[in-house]
Parts: C-alpha cells; structure tokens; sequence
C-alpha cells in the first residue's frame, strides 16, 4: 500500500551489497576473486620461502647442460652428450609417436566395437560387450604392466633364435618376436641421392597426395558420367594403378631395399625395432580407450533415429551401405566433440609410460633430468606447459574437423 | 562455508610449511619417531623381514639414530623410496634421514641442496651377467641390452664407460631392485649393472646364484652414504656423529656383548669413557643425552657387528670388508676422535 508513496532511495547502505539483488552477484564475484588471488599469491609467495630456505634458485639455464644420460628409443640424434633440452626434445617426440599410434588404433577398434556391439548376432554383441566393460572397469596402469609383463615373459629371448636348432624361429625371416620387443624389416634406400636422411620419405608423400588427389579426379569423372548416362564406369583398377605404379616406380629409382633383422651379437641387428615398452604402452592405451570409443560410438549410432535406417532399406540399400552413407555421417556429429576428449585422455595417459621404462616426456623432462639436475619445480612447470600446449592443439585440431562434419545451420 | 573449507586448508597447509623449516631434531623428539628413508627392497641393505619389521645395513643406520635421539631404535618410521622420488622425500621433509645406498657426489651435496653426513659402504658399479653368456670383460659388452634403476648414478657411468670405449648397448630404464631384478631373470636384458654391493645383494636372492656371474669391472666409485637436508647443522651433525660413533666403537673394541660392563663406570681408555658418556659432556654438546652413543651402538651393536649381521661373508650376501675395514685394518673407516 505504501509502496507508491516510498521514498526514492535512501542513499546506498553496506547491507545492500548482500541483500540487494543488483549488487549481490558482484558482491560475490569480488570477494571470490580476492580469495583467489589470495590464494595465489600465498602459493607463489610460499614456493619462494621455500625455495629460498633449501638455498635454490629459480634458473632454466639446466637445459643446455649435457645431459649425461643414455634414452634407447630416440627418433632424433641423440647421444650422452647432448643437452637436456634435446633429452627433453627425444622424449616429447616419444610422447607424439605414442599419443599419435594409440589415437589411430584406439579409433579403429573404438569404431569397430562400437559398431559390432549393436551387432543382430548375439555371440559378436556379447563379445564386444565383455570387451568393453573389461577394458574400462580396470585401471590402465593394471592393463599396460599386464601387457609388458606377458611381452617379456612368455616370448623368447633373442639367444633362443641362436644355434642350428634354435627353440625359435623368425616368422619368413622376417619378423622376429622377442621379449626385447619385435624387429620387423625396414625400408632402406641405396640410390646415391636417396641414401640417408628423412627427405625420401617426404618424396614419397608428397607422391602418394597427387596420387590420391589423382584418384579423387577419377571418382569425381565417375559420379558426372554416372549422372549423365546412369552407368558407372569400373574405376577400381585405374585407382590401383594411380596409387601403386608411381609409388613402384619411386622405389625402384631410389633402389630400395629390405633390411631384414638378423641376430647380431646380444640382440637383433638391423631392421626396426619396436620395443617392449612402446608396444606394450600403445596397445594397453589403444585397447582401453578404444573401449570407451567403442561406447561413444554406439551412442552415435544410437542416436540416429530407426527411420533413417528403415527409409535406406527401403530405398535398397545393403545393411553396409546404410551404415557407411546414412547412419554414420549422421553419427559424427555425435561422436566428435566426446571423441577429442578421449585422444585428450589417451595423450595424457601416455604419461604412464614409466610403469614400462618407456622414454617419454615424463621419463626424460620429467624423471632423469629432474633427478640428476634437482630442477623439480623448472623441470615440472615445462611438463605441464608441454601437455597444455598439446591437449590445446589436439582439441583445436579435433575442433576444426568438428566444425567441418557439424550440422550447418544456415 | 566455502571460505571456512579454504580457510581451513590454508592453516593446515601453513602448518605444515612451517613445520618443515623448523629444526629437525625438535620435529623429531615432539613426534617421538623418525622418518627414514629406505630403498624399496634390497636384501642386506633395507628390506622388510618375515615379520615385516626393517632389517639391513642401512636400516640400521636409522635405528642407530633413533637410538642416540630418542632412546629406542623401534621408534623409526620407514619410508620405500625408489630413484627418482628419494631426493624429493628429503627435501620436502617427508623424511629426516635417508639411508637408501646413496652415492655422495659433488652435484648432489651442492647442486641438490644436501649434506652427506660420511660415507657407511665404499662401493663401485659392476655389472651382473648370466654365465652362460660366456662374457668375462665388461668390454666385450657391445650390444647388450643393459638393465639399470633409472635416476641414480649407475646411469650416467653407464653411458660414460660405453661411450669411452665405443661400444654400444641398448639401455633398460627400471624403477626399482625388484623390477630389474625380474627383468634380468626374464632375459629381457643381458645384463643387469647397479653398485657391486647392491648385485652381490640381487644374487644372493636367485634361486641359483651361481649362474650368474660379476664381472671383475668395477667402473665407478660409488661412496654410498646417510644424507640430511641443507640448512639444519645441528641435525647433520647427530646423524655424522652416531654413524661415526658405530665406527669408533669398532675400532675400540665396544661391542653389544661388552657395552654394558664398559658403559658402567669409567674405565682405563678415555676415548672409550667420552664415546660412552662416563666422562666429559659430549651428549649436552649436540643436545642429546650424555649415553646417546652408547644407546646408538646397542641398537645393533658396532659397525663391524651390522657389516656381519646384514651383509657380511657369514650372511647368503657374502660381502668381504675390503675398502669397509678399519684403518687399522687396511680399509678406509676412519673416524675423527670423540673428545
């Protein structure tokens, strides 16, 4: 009643800060950002006494320091005597072959599994189901010690293949199966240009695009024959022959050639070596996320409504097709955007690499250099930074190619 | 309620930081035991026996300072740490003294920020190998696959040595004794190297030690020694003094069977009455009492009695004193007088 007659404000009070509703949210955001900050600053002002009372500084200058220490598997030169930057530099290299071989195969069995659970056969559906939950009810760290446990303990040590009846044999004289790891043969190039360096390999790529590049021409002038006359043509074998006669030709200029592992010595000489450790770590990374895409998978699918399913049989199309042109597509959209968080997942999980000895970040950055130089703090804040950087630009990547499958509203 | 939670944590974490730069021994006498840290399992040296209670050469070290500090050599906390988070423990005051077959090196004394307070095993790196691979020089070691505990010193000599004599091997990092162990058993590496001391303590563990052979390089000199943080003489000073006190009632002839009569009343030798804290105040001059080394040495007896309880040549370890014998013996124990 007495609203209408109130005076218009009585100049503003403290207690408006909490009980009015204008001020109130800011209220709460000042204080909450000075607690913060508080907190904050506590950290930093408390690392510094600490640092300060065991007599360190805060210094970078370890990283040029010859490292001392050996790394077995190195995609770059690298010896005990170069700095702990490039010690760093091999394992970070480590940590993207691992991420990057784990988020290939994670993906390829997640798609798999995710497809097949939704299987009409109940045996493959069950199957798939005891591996999903398998795989993501245990911890990791169980699956990847489990995996290097059964690599080294239940394959032959090289000295095995030695002697004229050896209790093991190489697999075509070709692959050799160890609990040192598996050797498989390597590609190597004899041609006087092409002897060493990583610059064949790019030759090669850069071959294999315009080749593909040529094979989407070929398609493209399918589809338009196809519209015009509704036959289309049989491309197969000119694809083939776009892909593989070139590839052929290259290899044969640069005189490539096989390069078989053979024992020499202790170990296996010659040809590639994928250790125990990067086994074991890819393929327990690579199975256990591979579950969880699996899940996500089917929740793609699941989420495409019947109809779309029922309207392509009806159209005629084979159960493959359907899923291959409608279901799928349509499906990505879905499994984006929790996709990049699971290769977020398995790029971090690789950190687990020390239970195996496998050399990555955390390995090299993260144990030895620490450990020899004492630069815990340095040495754990350019860690931290290193898989910041590469979860942000995995998400980054992901998200552009999300952005390129997404519904377009326009 | 959030800000009492923050609140909350912030005190307990300002405790806590605070209570870590306090001095140590006074940590150590209010929380009536002390923290120590071990290895995660080397037989000999640290490991836990049937009844799960510590025993071995370094383990002794612990309670020797337990002793001379609080009067029980129980009262010790036992802390597994591996290569790489030993370091860590001791300077974040996890633990007060780590005993963990340590080699005592310029950059870990000054660079690391720690004082080694003496040295208890004079050891170097050998390398271990199965005999049937007919290897008798570590020379001829080119391309073996080598196991080694990563984050120690073994693992910078290792590259130094191969890298010297320009041979290659392919190195195996393993986090503690009983993963290396296992790996060396699988043959998934040829050969396992650590401190001489630490694989005649590996062997004596096979179920057939006498298939593996040590091969007669010794690449490095590993001193292996107690280490306390920088910053707290006085508590470096104790744990110098009770390992020196172990070594000086060897070289006096106080033994656990004798202490007690020697201990009762002054006797004829002075170095024995001070040691022993029948004459003089050497206890009061690093705040401890008068018999805290005569209470150091009854833990386990003399350095001579642990060297032959844990790992001597009586033990499956068999270890001889060599470098570990007295001065007077031709080794290199020597400790500084007590008066």
């Amino acid at each position: 009643m007495t609203t209408m007659t109130d005076p218009p404000g009585q100049g503003f009070r403290l207690s408006q800060l909490i009980y009015d509703t204008r001020y109130r949210s800011l209220t709460i955001q000042v204080v909450a950002m000075i607690v913060l900050m508080l907190l904050f600053s506590w950290l930093v002002s408390n690392t510094i006494a600490n640092l300060n009372a065991l007599g360190k500084d805060f210094d970078f200058g370890f990283l040029g320091q010859p490292s001392g220490y050996d790394i077995n598997q190195r995609l770059i030169e690298y010896d005990s005597q170069s700095t702990h930057l490039r010690a760093a530099v091999v394992g970070i290299l480590n940590t993207l072959l691992v991420a990057f071989l784990g988020c290939v195969l994670a993906t390829v069995l997640g798609v798999i599994a995710g497809v097949l659970r939704l299987s009409n056969n109940w045996l493959v559906s069950r199957l798939m189901a005891v591996y999903v939950e398998g795989f993501r009810n245990v911890p990791l760290l169980l699956w990847i010690v489990l995996i290097f446990a059964l690599m080294t303990e239940s394959t032959p040590a090289p000295s095995a293949f030695r002697g004229d009846d050896p209790a093991s044999s190489m697999i075509l004289d070709a692959v050799a199966i160890t609990n040192r790891g598996v050797y498989i043969p390597a590609i190597h190039f004899a041609a006087p240009f092409f002897e060493n360096g990583l610059y064949n390999w790019l030759v090669i790529l850069v071959v294999l695009a315009i080749a593909i590049f040529a094979v989407k021409r070929v398609n493209h002038w399918a589809g338009v024959k196809q519209e015009a006359t509704g036959v289309r043509p049989t491309t197969w074998y000119l694809n083939i022959g776009i892909i593989v006669l070139p590839i052929a030709i290259l290899f044969v200029l640069m005189g490539a050639f096989l390069d078989l592992p053979a024992l020499q010595g202790f170990n296996f000489g010659g040809g590639v070596h994928l250790r125990g450790s990067l086994i074991a770590l890819w393929l327990a990374l690579s199975l256990y996320t591979g579950a969880f895409i699996a899940e996500i998978v089917r929740g793609g699918i699941l989420a495409i409504s019947k109809g779309q399913s029922e309207a392509a049989f009806a159209l005629g199309l084979r159960p493959s097709t359907t899923m291959n042109l409608v279901i799928l597509p349509q499906a990505l959209r879905v499994i984006i955007p929790p996709l990049i968080s699971q290769f977020l997942n398995l790029t971090k999980n690789s950190s687990l690499a020390i239970a195996v000895g496998y050399m990555d970040a955390r390995s090299t950055l993260g144990g030895i250099t620490i450990n020899q130089t004492g630069r815990e703090l340095e040495g754990m804040l350019l860690l931290g930074l290193f898989y910041l950087v590469l979860s942000l630009v995995i998400s980054g990547v992901m998200n552009v190619y999300n952005n390129s499958v997404k519904l377009k509203e326009r | 309620m959030k800000n009492t939670v923050i609140l909350g944590a912030l005190t307990v974490a300002g405790l806590a930081a605070g209570a870590a730069s306090a001095a140590t021994l006074d940590d150590v006498k209010a929380r009536g035991t002390l923290n120590c840290g071990v290895s995660t399992g080397l037989t000999g040296f640290s490991a836990p026996d049937a009844n799960g209670v510590w025993q071995g050469f370094d383990v002794a070290v612990c309670r020797a300072v337990a002793a001379a500090v609080l009067g029980d050599p129980m009262a010790v906390d036992f802390t597994p740490t591996t290569g790489q988070t030993r370091f860590t423990a001791l300077a974040s005051g996890e633990i007060d003294v780590l005993a963990r077959n340590t080699t005592w090196t310029f950059s870990r004394d000054n660079d690391l920020k720690f004082e080694f307070i003496g040295v208890n095993y004079y050891d170097g790196q050998g390398f271990m190998i199965p005999k049937s691979l007919g290897v008798s020089s570590a020379k001829e070691l080119d391309g073996a696959t080598v196991c080694i505990q990563t984050g120690t010193t073994t693992e910078l000599n290792l590259a130094d040595f191969f890298r010297v004599n320009n041979i290659n091997y392919e190195p195996v990092p393993i986090e503690t004794n009983a993963e290396a162990q296992q790996q060396y058993l699988a043959n998934a590496c040829d050969v396992y190297t650590t401190d001489a001391s630490g694989l005649a303590a590996t062997r004596a563990s096979f179920e057939t030690p006498g298939d593996h052979v040590i091969l007669p390089e010794i690449i490095s000199k590993e001193p292996l020694g107690p280490l306390v943080r920088h910053g707290d003489s006085e508590w470096g000073d104790i744990v110098r003094w009770t390992l020196n006190a172990l070594i000086a009632a060897e070289e006096y002839g106080v033994t656990s069977a004798n202490i007690e009569e020697l201990s009762a009343s002054a006797g004829d030798n002075p170095e024995i009455n001070r040691l022993l804290g029948t004459e003089g105040e050497l206890g009061a001059m690093i705040g401890l009492e008068n018999d805290w080394a005569k209470n150091a040495i009854m833990a386990n007896g003399n350095y001579g009695e642990i060297f032959e309880k844990t790992i001597g040549e009586n033990t499956p370890i068999g270890l001889s004193r060599g470098l570990n014998a007295q001065w007077t013996e031709g080794g290199l124990l020597y400790s500084p007088p007590f008066r």
